[in-house]
């Protein structure tokens, strides 16, 4: 249907871009942490973590084209609902970009030697979480409602894949006080994953708020 | 229609109500309560029938020549288009405030006590009294009480419209209807005329009908949205501007049905 707001069509729509743009660096730097982690290359390493200015920039900017969106067109109703939820969303993905800094200082500590185990768990939970962040911002732009179950079930394994690494760590652990600083530090790695799954859950629950104009917690 | 009850203590009740002009219907059968001491807003494009609908809840439509209506509007137990109904008395309990100030050319006292005189009161004491309590209860009093003989059209356009309000609770009504009030008033004097309708909230019924999406928003407990002499939707107003039910009122509210 014709309509007379394209100025703010393009606003809304360049809000988009922005969020599919923030999204697509902070899965790069997510993917390169890994990528550091399993090629215990520390310079990639300090290379991602200086791009996080990046996915904090994007950001301020997210929020600012909110705020003047806000100001200057008063969208209601869905639109409306869109605009608060790029806030969140760009709050969410931006948590992504610290956690993979952390994974990223953590890759660089466990570079110092050897692993005393092959890495197979840590990276499934990380495909799985990369494609949830992927699935969730298409989500949100197409309006693709499909995206909430697959999402769901996502991080149902990814809380499931976290859980199993946890005990295993910790019966490595147990057997041999040697491991101890290197399992830790996997540890950390699988909770940072688990964490970042749950912001990309948050996500799906502004997806789910953007279409229906229900909020509520998707993820018991 | 996705109409629901917006709550109990409906201070007027429109039922089924059809207004016909000659042949064309223009009010299609509405459903709609106007809750006591709330502030309902009628929003909807050029056309739809709001100023309508909002006419005829005191009957001014009754001076158009072919209008027929149908159906109940509900005033105190009593369908207010019943032949028993005194159109003088009706009009004194629902009183309405017009897009432009139509402040008469008298005094400003003489402005708002021309009602209560055609009502019967003589007394200058009692009018005095009325006087003062109007304009207080619009807030002119203090910027007027030195002023009363002086002629009403002097006053700022925002305080003409104050004036006509106070005009309109002189006779001590229980509802009033503001048609586009603010349309003819800066952005200030508008600000200023819904400061005082959320005043006037807390003794009366209000309805208003406006073309300003954001005066709804932020001016109104319920809205009530039309569209080709139907109502699509009515709820309170912070949930038709989050998450409106149907469709049509999305488009509007957001701009997007021309």
């Amino acid at each position: 249907m014709p309509h007379p707001r394209r100025v703010f069509d393009r606003q809304l729509a360049k809000l988009d871009e922005d969020l599919l743009a923030m999204g697509r660096e902070a899965e790069a730097m997510l993917g390169d942490a890994l990528k550091a982690l399993e090629e215990r290359d520390i310079a990639l390493a300090d290379e991602t973590i200086a791009r996080d200015d990046v996915v904090d920039k994007y950001r301020f900017d997210i929020e600012m084209r909110a705020m003047e969106i806000i100001a200057t067109q008063q969208p209601a109703a869905r639109d409306l609902r869109r605009v608060f939820a790029a806030l969140s969303i760009a709050s969410d993905v931006e948590r992504v970009g610290d956690y993979s800094v952390d994974i990223c200082k953590t890759a660089k500590r466990l570079a110092e030697k050897p692993l005393f185990k092959p890495l197979v768990d840590i990276p499934r939970m990380e495909r799985i979480v990369v494609q949830m962040l992927r699935d969730s911002l298409e989500g949100f732009v197409s309006r693709d409602l499909a995206i909430i179950e697959k999402m769901i079930n996502d991080d149902d394994e990814v809380d499931h894949l976290y859980r199993y690494l946890h005990d295993e760590l910790c019966d490595f652990m147990k057997k041999d006080p040697e491991l101890v600083d290197q399992a830790v530090q996997l540890l950390l790695i699988s909770r940072y994953l688990e964490r970042i799954a749950d912001h990309i859950t948050n996500i799906g629950e502004r997806v789910f708020y953007v279409e229906t104009g229900e909020l509520k917690e998707l993820h018991q | 229609m996705g109409t629901e009850s917006m709550s109990a203590g409906a201070k007027v009740t429109a039922k089924d109500f059809r207004l016909y002009y000659g042949d064309f219907l223009a009010l299609k059968g509405l459903n709609v309560d106007f809750p006591d001491k709330s502030i309902t807003a009628i929003i909807g494009p050029s056309g739809c029938g709001k100023s309508t609908f909002l006419r005829s809840i005191n009957r001014m439509n009754d001076l158009i020549e072919g209008v027929r209506v149908a159906g109940e509007i509900v005033y105190q137990g009593t369908n207010i288009y019943d032949p028993s109904v005194d159109l003088m008395w009706l009009r004194s309990r629902v009183g309405m405030v017009f897009q432009r100030p139509v402040a008469f050319p008298l005094s400003i006292y003489d402005n708002v006590a021309c009602a209560p005189r055609v009502q019967g009161v003589r007394k200058r004491s009692e009018l005095d009294e009325i006087v003062e309590r109007s304009l207080r209860g619009v807030g002119l009093w203090d910027d007027v009480k030195d002023d009363l003989k002086k002629s009403a059209l002097g006053l700022s356009l925002g305080n003409q419209q104050k004036l006509c309000i106070a005009r309109a609770i002189s006779t001590n009504p229980d509802v009033i209807l503001l048609d586009e009030p603010a349309s003819a008033l800066d952005p200030i004097a508008t600000l200023v005329l819904e400061d005082l309708m959320w005043k006037l909230r807390e003794d009366y019924c209000l309805v208003i009908v406006t073309h300003n999406m954001q005066q709804a928003a932020r001016a109104s407990d319920y809205t009530v949205f039309m569209l080709g002499g139907e109502v699509v939707e009515t709820g309170p107003t912070r949930q038709v501007f989050t998450n409106p039910r149907d469709p049509r009122t999305e488009r509007y509210i957001t701009g997007k049905l021309v």
